[in-house]
């Protein structure tokens, strides 16, 4: 750089990104936002300020070097771009997608002191999907450590984990019970979110480390966790399975026809591909008026299926506000474009069905914010005499998970009184050698934080394994006198 | 019996080692899966996705044989894919996925008298408990029910594990002319110290027997087969009404309380994809009478 950048002499806007039209994306299942062309990236690339205190970093659950790899954005140097991100997130193209960047490093962005941040998750997209389009990967040279590892799960936190323990030289194995690997990645997130060609190239790239992926594997039912380490013969286990158990409100008329979770929804959408039913063959519920429960990410991806589907109309139903609401604000937004119907503060009471046990409508009783709640968002209360009726032909929820119980049903594991795995600050739960992380500890979360909870794992696995870090010297000069130069210490393999 | 990783189904597929037709719309087959064989207990089911572009229908396991290293599933040509599995499915072709043994095992636990009833294709699921609670050394009264005497399967298969053996059939073509219920009835004249009933088939036919015992206080477990899609309590399709409770018939079942559910509920439930299933077996239908049916997969 010659000249030092300035929040007065960097471009003032921010770099817009293409997108389909909303109307005719609303009837397809393509990709709704373009991404930058590679004049775009290197205009944006512009608007970063390389702050000598890069907050940006700090906000990235996984600690990518922002600022380094927009600099060699800015240098046309994409490759190098790539191996800088690619030293903490080996997943650019699914994230620069998905996660929730206006709370995490642009959410930090100076830049957005005083104007738009710098659109770090375009960029970071950016040179994802250059490196797909070029068959980018990167493969270090791999020691094998003599260490064997099972993962439980193929979602964010399983294939984090996978990666940082396939480059540190452990043999790495990936259970999958479903017949397709890539988890919430595959079965929740819609093609218009997340094109499948991105997920299978993210997952070629761990077979490249090495990493094998085993499908149709129930992990508790078909072998159990203490299996994998007494009999299967590894050294260490990740458990990342997910929430997985969706929440139903409980209300009346929640198990009338028409009436869904948004996981069913969108894992017959997305994984079994029955919005080309009859040429697959898994059926989907068709709604003419459908009415999406919750205002989550998942909430959005079920409503923009729906509309997608064919839905005359989508409303979304949310106990608080637009301000409360907890999605991407990416995705909100484009919602609201493609024409779904917000109706905030709106609480369901009860499911109305027709004579022949299929939903007819609900009705609902308007909310209004009151004090806020153990969350620290406000607690809304419902408005005396507002009741009212909703037309509606199909009710999704999508108001969050509870603990799935298979693991727990199947091991010695100790959960906490809601059913996650318990686990230190070290994700290390109550078995020697098994760690765990993603939602079946934390509850539901985003895939960043999910794959952040994956090589935070990876890392105490190492240390539990004895598998060094490359390039962390033993920190003391003398260990029992002994120089560290003169130090020979063998790892002692199993047999 | 250890598993090992070598245990883990490498390659494409799931083979299809025997193929057996009971009738004109019942089948059996027998798959490969040594892993599976070693982990499967009576009462669990499984997912098989027949094609890549199948749907995930659940099965519950008829039998498995940890020395051959398989699991036996009994399917009944009701729809679009189970007609297509009955021409696709011979010996030698493969599953494309097959995932369980899926669900909590059944309890066999201190009953000693135990009347165990499988009505048409839940004759196959019986089977396991039946032998299961035979070599746990109880008292084991079978009751199977059919239609009529040509859909008669696994008769000398109970015989070989029960103490009793009740068999039914609508038209009376073979055995007692009744329903199962009935069987159950005469059972419960016959023996007054029955400790349980467990029963597998129809919704119909599971809400008939839980009626049956009711007045008489006998516990009475049945196995619950409702729409699912991934089988881990991922997508919640297969939540059942017990009482005021919502269970996920996949990981808190299948085996549940035959006097708490509410069979009316799941009935009005399976029924909820019934014009897309007519549409697909109608269209179904008609591609078959134009191009030959595969052998293979």
């Amino acid at each position: 750089m010659a000249k030092k950048r300035t929040v007065r002499t960097i471009p003032q806007q921010r770099t817009p990104v293409r997108e389909q039209d909303p109307r005719e994306r609303a009837t397809n299942f393509a990709e709704v936002n373009c991404g930058y062309s590679e004049a775009e990236a290197l205009l944006e690339s512009q608007r970063c300020l390389f702050c000598a205190d890069p907050v940006c970093i700090a906000g990235c659950p996984v600690g990518i070097n922002i600022p380094d790899f927009i600099e060699r954005i800015g240098a046309k140097d994409f490759r190098g771009a790539y191996d800088a991100i690619g030293r903490t997130n080996l997943l650019p193209a699914v994230c620069g997608r998905v996660c929730p960047q206006e709370t995490q490093c642009e959410g930090e962005c100076t830049v957005g002191d005083s104007l738009e941040p710098v659109a770090i998750g375009r960029l970071e997209r950016f040179v994802g999907d250059r490196a797909i389009a070029e068959g980018w990967a990167n493969l270090p040279h791999i020691e094998p450590a003599g260490r064997r590892v099972g993962i439980v799960g193929s979602g964010p936190a399983g294939m984090a984990c996978a990666a940082d323990m396939a480059k540190a030289g452990c043999d790495v194995t990936v259970f999958e019970a479903f017949h397709e690997p890539g988890g919430v990645l595959r079965y929740g997130i819609p093609d218009f979110r997340l094109p499948n060609e991105v997920i299978d190239a993210e997952i070629a790239n761990l077979r490249r480390l090495g990493v094998k992926f085993q499908c149709n594997t129930l992990v508790g039912r078909l072998f159990t966790i203490a299996q994998m380490i007494d009999e299967m013969g590894f050294d260490a286990v990740f458990i990342g399975t997910g929430a997985g158990y969706p929440a139903m409100l409980g209300i009346p008329g929640d198990s009338l026809n028409g009436v869904l979770s948004a996981n069913e929804l969108l894992t017959r959408c997305n994984l079994m591909r029955a919005r080309d039913f009859p040429a697959y063959d898994t059926p989907i519920p068709l709604g003419r008026h459908v009415a999406v429960v919750g205002a989550g990410n998942t909430a959005m991806d079920a409503m923009r299926v729906s509309l997608r589907l064919g839905a005359q109309n989508v409303t979304c139903v949310y106990r608080r506000s637009k301000a409360e609401c907890p999605a991407r604000a990416e995705e909100t937004h484009h919602a609201e474009q493609e024409g779904v119907v917000f109706k905030w503060l709106t609480a369901p009471l009860e499911i109305l069905g027709d004579d022949k046990g299929n939903v007819r409508g609900m009705r609902c009783i308007t909310m209004m914010l009151g004090e806020p709640d153990k969350s620290g968002r406000a607690r809304p209360v419902p408005v005396a005499g507002s009741e009212h009726e909703i037309d509606c032909d199909q009710v999704v929820f999508a108001i969050g998970t509870n603990a799935n119980p298979v693991i727990g049903q199947t091991s010695r594991l100790r959960l906490d009184k809601r059913g996650y795995i318990e686990t230190d600050a070290d994700l290390a739960t109550s078995m020697a050698g098994v760690f765990a992380g993603g939602d079946i500890v934390t509850g539901a979360a985003t895939v960043i934080e999910a794959m952040g909870a994956g090589r935070k794992a990876a890392r105490n696995m190492k240390a539990y394994l004895g598998i060094r870090e490359p390039g962390c010297d033993l920190a003391a000069a003398t260990i029992f006198g002994i120089q560290a130069s003169e130090r020979n210490f063998a790892r002692i393999l199993s047999a | 019996m250890l598993a090992t990783m070598n245990d883990i189904q490498e390659g494409y597929g799931f083979e299809i080692v025997r193929r057996q037709d009971f009738s004109d719309v019942t089948y059996l087959l027998e798959v490969r899966h040594p892993l599976m064989a070693k982990a499967a207990r009576p009462g669990q089911f499984v997912i098989v996705m027949s094609h890549e572009n199948g749907e995930r229908i659940p099965l519950t396991i008829a039998d498995f044989d940890r020395a051959a290293g398989t699991v036996t599933l009994v399917v009944q040509a009701v729809g679009k894919t189970t007609r297509e599995m009955q021409q696709t499915c011979q010996a030698g072709a493969h599953l494309h996925a097959l995932v369980g043994p899926m669900g909590i095992p059944t309890h066999i636990g201190d009953a000693r008298k135990v009347v165990c009833v499988g009505g048409g294709l839940g004759v196959a699921p019986i089977y396991p408990q039946a032998r299961a609670f035979k070599e746990d050394g109880a008292y084991v009264i079978g009751i199977l029910g059919f239609r009529n005497k040509d859909l008669v399967f696994w008769e000398d298969k109970f015989r070989a594990c029960c103490d009793e053996v009740i068999l039914c059939t609508d038209d009376g073509s073979a055995g007692m002319k009744g329903f199962v219920s009935d069987g159950i009835k005469q059972a419960i004249a016959a023996h007054s110290d029955i400790d349980e009933v467990i029963a597998i088939g129809p919704p119909v036919m599971m809400k008939a027997c839980a009626e049956t015992t009711r007045p008489h206080g006998i516990k009475t477990m049945v196995s619950l087969n409702p729409i699912m899609v991934d089988g881990t309590g991922m997508c919640g399709g297969c939540r059942v009404k017990l009482g005021d409770q919502v269970k996920f018939a996949c990981v808190d079942g299948p085996d549940f309380d035959g006097h708490l559910v509410d069979f009316d509920d799941m009935t009005r439930r399976l029924r909820r994809y019934k014009e897309e299933e007519t549409a697909a077996m109608t269209r179904w239908s008609e591609t078959c009478r134009m191009e030959s049916p595969q052998t293979t997969l």
